[in-house]
């Protein structure tokens, strides 16, 4: 065996060795601790492109841990959606990592490093897994490891929000245990691919139970995408955690996507019987409603990091929007649009810190404060993540959006995805537009001065985002036809079947 | 039939104990109501390979009938999960008790009965 042959296991092997050697080496020689962790991101981000680049002609690879043969052992599953959201983790932990560096945000406390990479190692676990346990085992992990980013820095407002953070996930962790339980008496495994070729044999009098799993197992997830109404949880912690932390969490909630678009046309596919996308016609409703409470969210909110975490539920709804066709039109279009909202919302996240870090007392209060440093820069900062964020032109959302709306078209019931989707970008243009005008525009006269300027190596992270955004846009002929690709793919769960368990699936 | 019936009756007696104590306001009681909850999904996971009576997990010579050995794997992971969840919920409990002085979960500030003037020196400067 060549290394070539191990690479499905480097992204979660690099995080889990680098992690360690952090927690070791991070008392003596802090320098040193952060030279690992970057490295750790770098090394990630070159495997995640190599995957990328082996699944593009839309090989599935599974690689099976200690050589046992699924469905007995465990499989890491990396095909062209795996590749893709590991690419995504790379990019936005190297940008995250950057900017708590710059910003010195990691010196708050010793163990910023490796609970980061214990994050990055949960995440990019759960998007390689072929096994539903250890889903849940990679949920946990990276669950655990954003409990203590979240309370990273401590005080009174992060660790009250940590309590509730941990509370829900705590009875979020319980139900997914729940419904595994359930699956596996009634299906007697644990491999996605053999449950999905299973759930098609259950007896008629077992449907019921099948039902309820689906729809456990459903809830679990729109409880991790922050799905309306299970969204209470998130304003309140990403709008006090660490910004540097909470741009990484913009992903969390993709993983909820994430999980979604994996198991429900794998497991409860057509194939399933009765019970075949049992949950679609509870996810397009609850969809709706998360674009309007985010976008309305972000309409009313008083600061700005309370507004980049509405965003998140309003783009989230907006995905699921796409995501709750189940065609290969609507999943491509939602596939590049979950690239682009993360990266629009961890932009808008970095940019709320950068504009606290120069207004002193007034943070990231959205209302008017004295003049700062660097206004016009922040400004232009905060005025194309909102743009990124919204769906305007010329960046990727508007494309993002464009496309969702399209393939909405050709569904039943598309005037409610379309004036939904319409009427939340101009509320959420508007929202902009106001705490912008007040955070950079207005002046009031206090009686204090603004804080002497700080170095401008803060506004590299969120220039960074932005300018991937661009690309994103220049490159959307290329990424929209590797979405579409990745999303046949995935609706195709008898091809990823076959490449798993090694034999004809049915 | 009587042995199902105790298994199911326990699992479904802690679930709604833990979901009552869950639903409380405060953090301790959270706690306690999440630990009952998690009982009870460990014993309907180990439930979930079908109950059977002494018979052995592993393969032998001569036995024909086995008992699961999975859901009892899943259980041990899911046990030390919880436990360290567990006992991570109870430390951030207190430390958010003692630096806001309410151990309220919603984050209201409620004065707790007979504490030292703790709930009115250390609630400031909390956001609402």
């Amino acid at each position: 065996m060549t290394l070539a042959d191990h690479l499905t296991i480097l992204p979660i092997a690099i995080p889990a060795l680098a992690a360690p050697a952090c927690v070791l080496v991070m008392r003596r020689r802090r320098r040193l601790g952060m030279a690992i962790s970057a490295l750790s991101c770098l090394l990630m981000l070159a495997a995640a492109l190599a995957l990328l680049a082996r699944a593009m002609d839309g090989t599935i690879t599974a690689y099976a841990l200690g050589d046992w043969p699924a469905p007995f052992g465990i499989v890491l599953v990396a095909d062209r959606l795996a590749a893709i959201m590991l690419v995504l983790t790379a990019t936005l932990g190297l940008i995250a990592l950057a900017h708590a560096i710059i910003t010195r945000a990691d010196r708050k406390g010793w163990h910023f490093h490796a609970l980061f990479q214990f994050q990055l190692m949960g995440l990019n676990g759960a998007f390689l897994t072929g096994d539903l346990f250890n889903l849940f085992v990679f949920f946990e992990v990276l669950l655990i490891a954003s409990y203590g980013l979240m309370l990273h820095g401590q005080g009174p407002a992060r660790l009250k929000a940590g309590v509730q953070y941990v509370v829900v996930n705590l009875v979020g962790s319980a139900l997914f245990l729940i419904a595994l339980g359930l699956l596996y008496a009634l299906t007697g495994t644990l491999n996605m691919a053999d449950m999905g070729a299973r759930v098609a044999a259950i007896a008629p009098a077992d449907q019921g139970l099948l039902r309820i799993a689906a729809l456990l197992l459903v809830s679990v997830f729109a409880l991790k995408a922050a799905l309306a109404p299970l969204h209470l949880w998130l304003v309140r912690t990403y709008a006090v955690a660490t910004p540097a932390v909470a741009a990484l969490f913009a992903i969390m909630t993709k993983v909820g996507v994430y999980a979604l678009i994996r198991v429900v046309p794998q497991v409860f596919g057509e194939s399933a019987g009765a019970a075949a996308f049992v949950p679609a016609p509870w996810l397009w409703p609850a969809a709706l409603v998360s674009a309007v409470i985010g976008f309305a969210g972000v309409f009313v909110a008083r600061a700005l990091a309370e507004q980049a975490a509405f965003a998140v539920i309003g783009s989230t709804g907006t995905l699921l929007i796409a995501v709750s066709g189940w065609q290969v039109a609507s999943l491509g279009a939602g596939l590049f649009y979950l690239v682009h909202s993360t990266l629009a919302a961890a932009a808008l996240f970095l940019v709320a810190d950068v504009a606290a870090r120069r207004r002193g007392a007034f943070a990231d209060s959205a209302a008017p404060g004295p003049a700062f440093a660097d206004r016009a820069g922040v400004g232009l900062a905060f005025l194309l993540a909102g743009i990124g964020v919204a769906g305007l032109p010329p960046l990727s959302g508007f494309l993002g959006k464009l496309m969702i709306l399209k393939a909405a078209a050709a569904q039943p019931q598309w005037g409610w995805a379309w004036g939904v989707i319409l009427g939340t970008t101009l509320i959420a243009v508007i929202g902009f537009a106001r705490v912008g005008s007040a955070v950079f525009w207005k002046t009031a006269p206090v009686a204090e001065g603004p804080p002497a300027p700080a170095s401008r190596a803060d506004l590299i992270t969120p220039a960074l985002a932005l300018a991937l955004l661009g690309a994103l846009a220049a490159g959307a002929g290329w990424a929209s036809a590797l979405a579409e690709d990745a999303a046949r793919q995935v609706l195709d769960p008898a091809a990823s079947a076959r490449a798993v368990l090694g034999r004809g699936a049915p | 039939m009587t042995y199902e019936f105790l298994v199911a009756s326990a699992i479904g007696v802690l679930v709604a104990g833990g979901i009552y104590l869950a639903l409380r306001a405060r953090t301790f009681q959270v706690v306690l109501g999440l630990t009952l909850i998690s009982h009870a999904v460990n014993l309907f996971l180990f439930a979930s390979g079908r109950l059977v009576l002494a018979r052995p997990p592993i393969l032998a010579k001569g036995v024909n009938h086995y008992t699961d050995p999975l859901p009892q794997a899943l259980v041990l992971t899911a046990i030390v999960i919880t436990f360290g969840m567990t006992a991570l919920v109870v430390i951030l409990a207190l430390r958010s008790f003692l630096e806001t002085g309410s151990d309220h979960v919603d984050g209201a500030i409620v004065p707790c009965d007979g504490q030292d003037g703790m709930a009115e020196s250390a609630g400031e400067g909390e956001a609402p």
